[in-house]
C-alpha cells in the first residue's frame, strides 16, 4: 500500500500541493495513502459512497455537509488535488505564518478561510446568507429529539437577533465573522496532522 | 409522587427485612420437621399384637402430612435468590428518585443497604453467610465482572492509548504498591503505634492489596462532566490492568510473605514470573477468543446456542488461566478477541441476547460483592488501631498524587495529547478503591497474624475512598470547569458555532483517519483482511449477488423504521419554498427576556448532541451502551433519503424547482439507476478491502422474515420507476434488524 501511493503520485504534484496546501511532504503522501484506501473503485477519485463508508462519518450529525463540503458546485467525484484543498483548511496555523501579512492570496488555512468553510455548511444556496430556516435545519441535525419545533425556533429566531446587523433577517458571512471573534477560531478548526 | 415512592421503597425494604428475618430464623427451621411426637406412638398400637421391632413405626399409623417444610434442603440457593433479589431491590429503589444517583455513586449506596442489612443481621446475632470464600470469589464472582470489562471496552480509544494505559496501570501500581509498604514499614517502627510486629513482606503484601483502583464510581460521574475521552480510557483502562497486577502482586508477595528471609534470587524470579504470568494471560485470552470466533463460524444453523459459545469460552479461559496460575484478569484479550469476530457471525438476537447477558451478570457479581462488603463490615470481628489506619489513608493517596504527576511528566513527551494539570487531577483523585481489594484481603490466609488490622485498614481506606472521594469528585470536577467557562461572555451564536465547528473538526479527523500508531495499526488491518478475517468469519468478502439482495432488504427495513413512531425525528424541516422564505421576512421582531436566554443555553448545553470525543457509547459500567443518539441520527438520515427519493421522483420541469436545500442530501436528485449501481458492483469486486470501514457484509438469509420475499419485486419496481438508487445499503457496517430498531455499528 505504501509503495504503490508513492509510484503513484509524482513528485511534482506533491510540489504544487505543498506550494498550494502547506502540508509537508510526509503528510501529503500519508494522506495520500488514505485517499487511495477510501478510492474503491480505484479511478483516482472519490464519489460520496466512497465517503459515506466511514462509519463515524455516517453517526456525525453533520456527516452528509461535511461530505458534501468536498464536491465543488455540481461535482460528484472529487480528485485527490481538491481533497487536499478542503483538508488544507484544517491546517493548524503555525506561528511564523501569523505575521505574514504580504501573502498574494489567503492561504487556505487563515482564520477567514476555517470560517467560510463553516459558513458554507449552514448556508447551502450558496447565496452568502444563513436564513432562518437553514439555521433551523442545522440545528434540528444537531440536537436531540426532546427539544420541540417551536423552542427550537426561538433559539433560531435568538440567534438571528443577535447576529443580524443589518436587519434582513438573516446571518451574512462578515455578521457570521463578527459574532465569532471571541472564539478562537484558528484552534478549534485544526486538526494535528501527524508528521 | 416521590414521597409515595419513597414510601414504597421503604415498603419493599421493610418487607425484604422481614423476608430476611425469616431465613435468619430459616436455621432453625430443620429441627421442626423431624418431630411427629414421640407421644403419638404410644396411644396407637391396636394393629400390632406381638411387639415387633418397629422402626419407624409412626409411618404408619400417622396421617398424610397435608404441609411439610424441609428448609436444609433448599437453604443455599434460597438464601442466594434473596439476596440478589434484596440487592435488585434496592437498585429499583436508588433509580426511583433520580437524583440520588447523580450526587451518590451507586456504589455507595449498595455499600450502605450492606451495612443495613448487616446490622439487622447483627442484632438478631445471625452470621453471614460463610459463601465468601476465595474460591467463590475468584471463581464465580470475579470472572463475569472480567467479561463485562473486556467485552464492553470501547476498543479504538484503548488501543491508541494502550501503552499509556499500561505505563498507569503496571508501572503506577508497582510504584504505590512499593511506596505504601515501605512508608508503612516506616511508621511501623515507631514503637508508640503499636504495631511493631508487621514485617516487611506483610506490609508489602497489605500495600499491594489496596493499591487496586476500582473505576467505577469515577467513571459514573465523569459521563455527566466533560472529561475528555483520553481521561476516560485511561481510568478505565488502569482500573482494568490494575486489578490483573495487583493479583499478580499479592500472589507474589503472599509467597514471599511466608519465606522468612527474600535474596536477590527471589526477586529476580518474582519479575520473571509477572512477565509470565502477564504474557500467557493475554495469550491465553486471544487464544481462546480465535477458538470461539471459529467455532461461531459454524453456527449458522443452530442459532439457539450461540450465546453459550462466548460464556463458555470465556469462563473456560479463565478457569485454565487459574489452572496456571496465570493473571485471569488478562482473559480481557478473549472478550476483546471474542467480540469483534463473534458479533459478525451470529445473528441479531444472539448478539443482543449476550450483551444483556453479560451486563446482568456482572451487575449481580458487582452489586454482590459491595453488598457483603457492607454486611461484613458489621458481622466481623475489627481491630482498630487510629495510627496505622490513619497513615493508610494518608500514604495511599499522598502515594497515588505522586504516583500520577510523575509518571505524566515521564510519559507526556510520548503523547500526541499531552494530560493538563486538571486531566492529572482527575486521574489522581479518581482512585477508588473496590471490589477486588475487598476480596483479596478478605481472603488474606490466617498465617498472617494482624489479619484483622489488615481486613480493618482495607474496609476503612475502600469507605473513605467511595463515600468521600465518590461523593465530592463530582462538585470539585464541576468547579475546575464552572471558573474556565464562566470567564467568557457566551452568547448564544458563540455555543452554537462552537459546537458546529467541533461536529466539523471531528468529522474530518475521522475522515482522515487520524490515528497515532498508524503503522501497527496498518500492519495489524492487513493481517486481519488476509489471514484472520477469511478464517473466522463466515463471509468475509461480499459478492455482488449479494449486494442487491442486501439493499432491497435494507431500504424494506428503512421503510419499516420510518413508520415506527419515534417523536419528531424526521420533522426537519426540508423543503423550502420561497413563498415561506418571504413570510419570514416580515416577520416582527420579536422581544426576547434574559431569562428565556438562559432557557436557551440550558436547551442548547443539554441537548445538543456532544462530539464523539466527549461522549462515548461505553459511559456507564451499570448500563448496556447508549445507542439512542446514534439511532437518532441514522434515522434523521433515513427519512432524508427517503424524501429524496420522492422528491426525484418528479422526472418533469419541476425537478429544477427542488430547492438547493436538498442539495445536503448524498443523493443527486434524478441520477440514475445503474452508474450508481455499476460503480458499486464494480468497487466490490475489487479484491480485498483494506480499510477498517468496509466491513463486509453477511449473507441475509437467516435474518429476513418471510414476507421479504414476496415484497422485493414490489420495491423492485418502485426503484425503477423513480429512476433512483436509494444509498441506504451503502453502510454495509450497518446492520438493521428487522425485529427491533437495533443497530449495530462497527468500527
Amino acid at each position: 500500500m505504501g509503495s504503490r501511493a508513492s509510484t503513484l503520485l509524482r513528485e511534482e504534484e506533491i510540489e504544487e500541493i505543498k506550494k498550494e496546501t502547506g502540508f509537508s511532504h510526509s503528510q501529503i503522501t500519508r494522506l495520500y495513502s488514505r485517499f487511495t484506501s477510501l478510492d474503491k473503485g480505484e479511478n483516482g477519485t472519490l464519489s460520496r459512497e466512497d465517503f459515506q463508508r466511514i462509519p463515524e462519518l455516517a453517526i456525525n450529525p453533520l456527516g452528509d455537509r461535511i461530505i458534501n463540503a468536498f464536491f465543488p458546485e455540481g461535482e460528484d467525484q472529487v480528485n485527490f488535488r481538491g481533497f487536499m484543498r478542503t483538508l488544507a483548511h484544517f491546517r493548524p496555523i503555525e506561528d511564523n505564518e501569523k505575521n505574514k501579512n504580504a501573502a498574494p492570496s489567503e492561504p487556505l488555512n487563515s482564520r477567514t478561510n476555517k470560517l467560510l468553510f463553516a459558513f458554507r455548511l449552514y448556508d447551502l444556496d450558496r447565496d452568502d446568507k444563513i436564513s432562518r430556516d437553514e439555521l433551523l435545519q442545522v440545528l434540528r441535525m444537531m440536537v436531540g429529539v426532546n427539544i420541540s419545533d417551536e423552542q427550537l425556533g426561538s433559539i433560531a429566531d435568538r440567534t438571528i437577533q443577535e447576529a443580524d446587523t443589518n436587519g434582513d433577517n438573516s446571518i451574512s458571512f462578515n455578521e457570521f465573522m463578527k459574532v465569532l471573534e471571541k472564539v478562537d477560531v484558528e484552534q478549534k478548526m485544526s486538526i494535528r496532522f501527524l508528521h | 409522587m416521590g414521597r409515595l415512592c419513597i414510601l414504597g421503597v421503604r415498603g419493599r425494604t421493610a418487607w425484604c427485612t422481614l423476608l430476611l428475618l425469616l431465613c435468619c430464623s430459616g436455621g432453625d427451621c430443620e429441627s421442626e420437621t423431624r418431630t411427629p411426637g414421640p407421644t403419638d406412638i404410644q396411644g396407637v398400637k391396636p394393629f400390632h399384637n406381638e411387639p415387633q421391632p418397629q422402626p419407624f413405626p409412626e409411618e404408619e399409623k400417622a396421617n398424610m402430612p397435608v404441609f411439610t417444610m424441609d428448609y436444609s434442603r433448599i437453604q443455599v440457593p434460597f438464601e442466594f435468590t434473596l439476596w440478589v433479589l434484596l440487592a435488585s431491590f434496592a437498585k429499583i429503589g436508588f433509580h426511583i428518585y433520580h437524583k440520588i444517583t447523580i450526587w451518590i455513586p451507586e456504589s455507595c449506596l449498595l455499600i450502605c443497604i450492606g451495612l443495613i442489612v448487616g446490622g439487622i443481621m447483627h442484632s438478631v446475632k445471625e452470621k453471614p453467610p460463610a459463601v465468601l470464600s476465595s474460591d467463590v470469589f475468584f471463581l464465580y464472582m470475579l470472572p463475569p465482572i472480567v467479561l463485562d470489562s473486556g467485552y464492553f471496552m470501547p476498543t479504538r480509544p484503548f488501543f491508541e492509548n494502550v501503552g499509556t494505559v499500561l505505563w498507569y496501570a503496571v508501572v503506577g501500581s508497582l510504584w504505590n504498591s512499593v511506596g505504601i509498604g515501605m512508608s508503612l514499614f516506616a511508621i511501623c517502627q515507631i514503637e508508640a503505634f503499636g504495631v511493631q510486629d508487621i514485617n516487611l513482606q506483610e506490609n508489602l503484601l497489605f500495600a499491594s492489596i489496596i493499591s487496586a483502583v476500582d473505576p467505577v464510581a469515577a467513571l459514573c460521574v465523569f459521563e455527566d462532566i466533560s472529561v475528555n475521552e483520553q481521561i476516560y480510557i485511561v481510568i478505565f483502562g488502569e482500573g482494568l490492568f490494575n486489578d490483573a497486577v495487583t493479583v499478580v502482586l499479592y500472589n507474589m508477595f503472599s509467597y514471599v510473605a511466608d519465606i522468612p528471609a527474600v535474596e536477590s534470587v527471589d526477586v529476580f524470579l518474582g519479575v520473571a514470573r509477572f512477565c509470565v504470568v502477564s504474557l500467557g494471560g493475554l495469550l491465553f485470552g486471544v487464544l481462546f477468543g480465535i477458538v470461539a470466533a471459529f467455532t461461531t463460524r459454524f453456527t449458522h444453523n443452530s442459532r439457539q446456542i450461540e450465546p453459550l459459545f462466548v460464556f463458555m469460552y470465556s469462563y473456560l479461559a479463565y478457569l485454565v488461566a487459574e489452572l496456571f496460575a496465570i493473571s485471569s484478569v488478562l482473559i480481557i484479550t478473549c472478550a476483546i478477541t471474542m467480540k469483534y469476530y463473534v458479533e459478525e457471525n451470529v445473528s441479531q438476537r444472539s448478539c443482543t441476547t449476550i450483551r444483556h447477558v453479560v451486563k446482568v451478570l456482572a451487575s449481580i457479581s458487582e452489586t454482590l460483592i459491595f453488598f457483603f462488603l457492607g454486611v461484613v463490615t458489621i458481622t466481623t470481628e475489627h481491630e482498630w488501631n487510629w495510627a496505622y489506619i490513619l497513615f493508610t489513608l494518608l500514604f495511599a493517596f499522598i502515594w497515588r498524587g505522586l504516583g500520577i504527576l510523575v509518571l505524566t511528566q515521564i510519559i507526556n513527551p510520548f503523547r500526541t495529547i499531552p494530560f493538563s494539570f486538571k486531566d492529572q487531577f482527575g486521574l489522581a483523585y479518581s482512585g477508588l478503591r473496590g471490589a477486588v481489594c475487598f476480596a483479596l484481603v478478605f481472603t488474606l490466609p490466617d498465617t498472617i497474624n494482624r489479619r484483622k488490622l489488615f481486613v480493618t485498614a482495607s474496609i476503612a481506606i475502600i469507605f473513605f475512598t467511595v463515600f468521600i472521594q465518590g461523593i465530592s469528585i463530582r462538585p470539585i470536577v464541576e468547579y475546575m470547569n464552572i471558573r474556565r467557562s464562566n470567564n467568557e461572555k457566551y452568547n448564544i451564536n458563540m455555543e452554537i458555532h462552537s459546537r458546529t465547528m467541533e461536529h466539523i473538526v471531528s468529522g474530518i479527523e475521522d475522515l482522515c483517519g487520524q490515528w497515532s500508531h498508524y503503522y501497527w495499526k496498518d500492519k495489524f488491518k492487513k493481517f486481519n483482511d488476509r489471514i484472520l478475517r477469511r478464517i473466522l468469519l463466515r463471509d468475509s468478502r461480499a459478492e455482488s449477488s449479494i449486494v442487491s439482495l442486501y439493499k432491497k432488504l435494507e431500504l424494506q427495513s428503512a421503510i419499516e423504521m420510518l413508520d415506527t413512531p419515534m417523536g419528531d425525528l424526521s420533522a426537519a424541516p426540508s423543503v423550502v419554498s420561497l413563498h415561506d422564505e418571504m413570510k419570514e421576512a416580515s416577520r416582527p421582531k420579536k422581544k426576547f427576556p434574559t431569562a428565556d436566554v438562559r432557557n436557551m443555553h440550558n436547551i442548547l448545553a443539554k441537548n445538543m448532541y456532544k462530539i464523539r470525543q466527549k461522549t462515548l457509547a461505553y459511559t456507564n459500567k451499570y448500563k448496556l451502551p447508549d445507542e439512542s443518539r446514534t439511532r437518532e441520527i441514522l434515522i434523521r438520515r433515513h427519512s432524508s433519503i427517503r424524501r429524496s427519493l420522492r422528491a426525484s421522483s418528479f422526472r418533469d420541469p419541476l425537478s429544477e424547482n427542488i430547492p438547493k436545500s436538498q442539495r445536503y442530501y448524498s443523493l443527486q436528485p434524478g441520477s440514475d439507476l445503474e452508474s450508481a449501481f455499476a460503480l458499486r458492483r464494480r468497487s466490490h469486486g475489487a479484491g480485498g478491502s483494506s480499510t477498517r470501514s468496509a466491513i463486509p457484509l453477511s449473507p441475509i438469509k437467516e435474518r429476513s422474515p418471510g414476507p421479504a420475499p414476496h415484497r422485493t419485486p414490489t420495491v423492485q419496481q418502485s426503484e425503477d420507476e423513480e429512476g433512483a438508487m436509494p444509498h441506504v445499503w451503502s453502510w454495509p457496517w450497518m446492520r438493521v434488524g428487522p425485529d427491533t430498531m437495533n443497530y449495530r455499528i462497527y468500527g
